[in-house]
Order: C-alpha cells, then sequence, then structure tokens
C-alpha cells in the first residue's frame, strides 16, 4: 500500500504539452477516479504514474519513494488494461504467473497467489483455459487476477470496463467496488464514463484538455461544479447550460427570462454570465404559484427511458432538457410552467467558464 | 453457386480434368521412366506401364550413382540438399525474427534508413548479385563447403518484412504488459514473441525449405566437388550430351527421389502452413 503523489507534472509530445502542470495527491487506499474526454490526457497521466510514459518536468512519488527514474517493474504497480493485454498464448493460471516467475517467486508461493486471486475473482474452474475461449468479462477478471497476484501498492486501471457491453460493465463495476473494499489497495481509475467515475470514485479528478478542472468527492462534484466543463460533463444527461447578459442584480437568458444573482455573486458576476440548471432540478408548477424564475416551457420531444422522462423544449428561446417521472411526461407541444429547486441554479463567468465564487 | 447446367458442368470438369493431366502426366512418365532399364526407355514407342527395374534402379542410385557424368551417390546428394534446405529455412526464420525484433521494438539511429536497406535488397535476387557473391564466397575459401552453400542465400527480406508486418500487429499494451510484469527484451522475445510467431515460423519454413531444396543456380556455381553436389544439381550432371549416353532411367529416379521431400514437408506442415497464412492468434 502507498499513497501516490504528483509535482508538477507535465508531458509533452514534441511541441504539443498534453499535461499542463499537475499537481495529484492520491492518499493511502484511495479509490481516485480520473474522467474526462478522449484526449484529455488521463491515460497519458496514468502511464506517467505506471512508468510507460516519461514525465517532461515534474515529479512522480509512489509511497513517498521519487520513482521518475525507476522501471515500471519496480514500482510496485499493477496495470489493467482496456484491451486486457493477456498473454494469448497462456493458460489463465500461467497469464497470472507470469510476473511471479520473473521475480523468482517459489512455485508454492506463486501457487498459493494465483489460487487465492483465482477464488477472489472465481476464476478457478478456468485456470487452464487459454484467453481466447474466455468470454470478455473474463478476460477483464483474469486481467485483474494478474494485477492482484503481484499484491502491488496501487492498482491503475485504464479504462477497463470499456471494452464490455453494458450488462457486464455494471457487473465488473460493481466486482471492482467490492475487490477494493476487501483489499484495501489504492487504486487509480481512468475512464470517460462519467457513470464509472461517479459509482466507483472515493474521490474524482475531472480532467479536461490536460489540466485537473476539479478534484472531489463524486457528489461535491456534481452538487458544486467548479466550471461548464464539470458541469457538463457530470450528470445524465447534462446540465442545462444558457449564456445569458448580467442585467441588474440578476442574468437574463433568451428573451426576457430572468434568472436572479444570490446576493453574495452581484460583486463578481460580469456582463456574461451562464446560467445552470440539472434537467432533475427543474420541477413542473402551476403557473402563478413560483416564486423565482417561471420557464414558460414548450415541449418539443419526448425520450421515455422507463422510470424518468425527458422533455426536450425550450423557454423563452432557450433551449433546455428537463427529467420529469416516466409516467407523468406530457405530450409533445405541451406548454408547460417549470421552477429551478431552490439554490440549485449554478452562475459561471462565460469566458473562463469558472463558476462564479462569492 | 446452386446451378444446374449440365452443359456446362461438362466442360467445366473437362477443362479442369485436362489440367490435371497436363500436371500429373509428366510426372507419371517420370515415374514409369524410374522403373525401366535403359533399354527399355530408349525403346519406340516408350512403355507406359511400369516396369520392373523399380528397386534396382533406386537401389543403384541411391548407394553408387551413375556410372557416366556426375558419379556420386545419390543419397549423399540427398543429404548435401536437405543439409542446404534446412539451413537456409532455419537460418532464415532465425535472422529475420531477430532482425525484425530489432526493428520493432527497439529506438536506435537510422532505424528507418536500415529497415528500408533491408528492403531494397528485395529487388537484388541472387541471380543479380551472383558475380560479386561468388567472388566474396571465393575468397574467403567457401567454395565446397555447407557454409558457402547456404550463408549467401541465408539474409532475407522478404521473411524480415513479414515477420515485421506480424509484430506490427501485436498490440502495444501486450508489450506494456510485460515491462509491467518485468519482462526484458530478450525474456520477452522468448516468451511472448516467438511463441506468438509460431504459425508465421511454420508457413515461412515450408516456403523457404522449398527455395532452398531448389536452388539450382547458387550450387551450380560454387560446388565443383561431387561430394557437395545438391540432388538438383546431380540431376544435371548426371546428363550428358547425347541421348544414348545418358542413362535416364537413373536420372528419372533422381528426379522422383528429389521430388519426395519438399512434397513431404508440404503435406506434413500444410496444416501449420495455411493456418499461418490465414490466422493470426491475439
Amino acid at each position: 500500500m502507498a499513497d501516490i503523489s504528483l509535482h508538477a507534472v507535465t508531458k509533452r509530445f514534441g511541441d504539443n504539452e498534453v499535461l499542463h502542470p499537475l499537481d495529484v495527491a492520491i492518499g493511502d487506499g484511495e479509490f481516485v477516479v480520473m474522467v474526462g474526454p478522449s484526449g484529455c490526457g488521463k491515460s497519458t497521466l496514468l502511464r506517467i504514474i505506471a512508468g510507460l510514459e516519461e514525465a517532461t518536468t515534474g515529479e512522480v512519488r509512489i509511497g513517498g519513494r521519487r520513482v521518475n527514474e525507476v522501471e515500471p517493474k519496480d514500482r510496485n504497480i499493477a496495470m489493467v488494461f482496456q484491451n486486457y493485454a493477456l498473454y494469448p498464448h497462456m493458460s489463465v493460471r500461467d497469464n497470472m504467473a507470469y510476473g511471479l516467475k520473473i521475480r523468482k517467486l517459489p512455485s508454492a508461493e506463486i501457487d498459493a497467489r494465483v489460487e487465492r486471486a483465482a477464488g477472489i475473482l472465481e476464476l478457478g474452474p478456468y485456470l487452464a483455459r487459454k484467453p481466447r475461449e474466455l468470454s470478455g468479462g473474463q478476460r477483464q477478471r483474469v486481467a485483474m487476477g494478474r494485477a492482484i497476484v503481484r499484491e502491488p501498492a496501487a492498482f491503475l486501471f485504464d479504462e477497463p470496463l470499456s471494452n464490455l457491453d453494458a450488462k457486464l460493465r455494471v457487473q465488473m463495476r460493481l466486482e471492482i467496488q467490492k475487490l477494493h473494499r476487501s483489499l484495501g489497495t489504492t487504486s487509480v481509475f481512468v475512464t470517460h464514463d462519467q457513470v464509472e467515475a461517479m459509482t466507483l470514485a472515493d474521490r474524482m479528478l475531472v480532467m479536461n484538455a490536460g489540466t485537473v478542472e476539479q478534484v472531489g468527492a463524486p457528489l461535491t462534484v456534481y452538487d458544486d461544479p467548479a466550471s461548464t466543463f464539470v458541469a457538463g460533463f457530470i450528470g445524465s444527461p447534462a446540465m442545462n447550460l444558457v449564456p445569458g447578459r448580467r442585467v441588474g442584480d440578476g442574468v437574463e437568458v433568451g428573451s426576457g427570462l430572468e434568472f436572479p444573482l444570490p446576493e453574495a455573486l452581484r460583486s463578481t458576476a460580469r456582463a456574461a454570465v451562464t446560467v445552470g440548471v440539472r434537467p432533475e432540478h427543474l420541477v413542473v408548477s402551476s403557473a402563478g404559484s413560483v416564486a423565482g424564475p417561471a420557464l414558460a416551457f414548450r415541449v418539443d420531444s419526448v425520450e421515455s427511458l422507463g422510470a424518468d422522462s425527458l422533455l426536450h423544449g425550450s423557454a423563452a428561446g432557450a433551449s433546455f432538457v428537463v427529467r420529469v417521472d416516466g409516467h407523468q411526461a406530457p405530450q409533445p407541444g405541451a406548454s408547460l410552467t417549470l421552477s429551478p429547486k431552490p439554490g440549485r441554479v449554478y452562475f459561471f463567468d462565460t469566458p473562463s467558464g469558472r463558476r462564479l465564487a462569492g | 453457386m446452386v446451378e444446374n447446367r449440365p452443359v456446362l458442368r461438362f466442360i467445366h470438369h473437362l477443362t479442369l480434368i485436362a489440367g490435371v493431366v497436363a500436371v500429373a502426366f509428366p510426372l507419371y512418365v517420370t515415374f514409369i521412366a524410374s522403373t525401366h532399364s535403359l533399354e527399355s526407355i530408349l525403346s519406340v514407342p516408350m512403355p507406359l506401364l511400369p516396369g520392373d527395374q523399380l528397386w534396382a534402379n533406386y537401389s543403384q542410385v541411391l548407394t553408387a550413382g551413375s556410372t557416366r557424368g556426375a558419379q556420386a551417390p545419390v543419397g549423399a546428394m540427398m543429404w548435401n540438399s536437405l543439409v542446404m534446405a534446412l539451413a537456409i529455412a532455419l537460418g532464415k526464420i532465425a535472422i529475420s525474427l531477430i532482425s525484425a525484433f530489432a526493428i520493432i521494438y527497439f529506438r536506435f539511429p537510422l532505424r528507418n534508413f536500415f529497415f528500408w536497406m533491408i528492403f531494397v535488397t528485395l529487388m537484388l535476387p541472387v541471380e543479380v548479385r551472383i558475380i560479386p557473391t561468388f567472388k566474396v564466397v571465393s575468397d574467403l575459401g567457401m567454395l565446397d563447403s555447407y557454409v558457402g552453400l547456404t550463408l549467401p542465400l541465408i539474409a532475407s527480406a522478404t521473411a524480415t518484412f513479414l515477420f515485421r508486418q506480424f509484430f506490427m500487429t501485436i498490440p502495444d499494451e501486450l508489450v506494456e504488459a510485460a515491462r509491467i510484469d518485468g519482462a526484458g527484451p530478450l525474456r520477452f522475445f522468448w516468451d511472448v514473441v516467438v511463441p506468438l510467431s509460431k504459425t508465421s515460423m511454420a508457413a515461412l519454413f515450408v516456403i523457404q525449405f522449398i527455395y532452398g531444396w531448389n536452388q539450382y543456380l547458387w550450387p551450380l556455381l560454387i560446388t565443383t566437388d561431387e561430394k557437395m553436389y545438391t540432388v538438383v544439381i546431380g540431376i544435371k550432371r548426371m546428363i550428358v550430351g547425347g541421348d544414348a549416353l545418358t542413362e535416364w532411367n537413373l536420372v528419372m529416379a533422381t528426379a522422383m527421389l528429389a521430388l519426395i521431400p519438399p512434397a513431404l514437408v508440404v503435406i506434413l506442415m500444410q496444416k501449420w502452413f495455411v493456418k499461418g497464412l490465414v490466422e493470426t492468434e491475439k
């Protein structure tokens, strides 16, 4: 077990700086998820921790030890790859044992570790099989088994669930969660899927274009997004983000829809302000009874998801998505009055995308 | 295609059968000729049914050889051919595997330049570079030796290229997984690359064995000692000027013998050969 810390790490490919100076601290036993769109540098960051990629500048420490010059095999980490990266010609047992054999562990110890990992992952009946004789989920479990037997200081997961179908993904997500609870090993998990990030993370790192936009517990990030990027990326469907203009003590959106600015933000808000409301925070109310801003919302289309329905439409010339109960969805063409839940309207500075803070 | 047009089918089959006959008949004649005495072959018309000299011809060829032209026993020639074909096939595989490994997995100065150098030699078959190669081999005193027979033919751009293409399909993650597992380059080579290349190696072996076995021009140039003749050269040397002087029955027996090893290699390795050309195990 170990903590991992990165100090002022950057990565440059030629003239292209893909990671801007980054400071990240991951506590011992913590499950941290790095989430962001493709090309945001999250995989590069993971590979720098693994030692597969060299940091251009800055320092990587695992368990307090500087590892910049240390080979991946000596960093005491284990990595799980998106495409499993199992040795195709070796049996499941040999795949898991290979790293231990190279480290010249006594064979009794190797067998014991492989058996234990196979027990945890329910791979017992498959130990003699070749990877091609296994399903995707089983292969991914073998890849995790290969990581477990090393008893590393940290697990590094590089989008391990992306190659699985939706149902298996949910199942493996739960298994990874269970595994982390029972082993308690520091884990860094890279994904582009915000649902994986929300469900797995103790803390998540939202990354965009080579920088960390926000670090925090999933619910904190959800409740208090630091920027329009985070607000739009975390949560599904995405938060409604509508650019507006500062008008007196409020922000005007579209044609004449005004959101009052909280007192604390009035001094910091400049001319261009983006208003954000999550689809689940817009409530259908009867006209006239609304205290705050009332949106005269016209439904253009309805997406029924079963438990919920998503209403796509517009109010005062701006597009919104609203989440309502699946069985009380109006028909397309209907007109509703919506009001945001109190305290659930977010204001962002439009040019910088940062959340306005009082 | 599910079609039933009897006339067309008849024509198709006739064409195919004609093709088979065109290929098989000379082989058949060769075999028949190797079972007769010289006198009966030279009689007109030549017999088209097996004679009674099969054992006599083959045993004479294998142990003693022809009495005219090249007089070394064909058994020894076949041994030479086998050594040559095996050395060329295995040597090519070994060298190409290593050079392709270097080109794909190591970063060294002028890597691409060296790859293209190798690639360009594809345009230079033995026949083109035969005079300088002969000069080098003769200056090194390698005439009439196994080394001289095989070494100049071992370097192979084709095989290097083939392995390079195969290595490029091995996912990078596999290399990285091995790095994290602690496998150095050589371990990775032996534990991962070589086992994964098995089918490609088998396919190459078949092709290169036949290539080595059928070498004609090169052994013809550098072997003057009958003891170093390969069987292909042996056949040529047994044919002396004038039909009546050549022991055709023995030449044909030698030709039949020369056919056997490549045919065996193809038949025995057929499964692997097809796998190597079609399947990639990843």
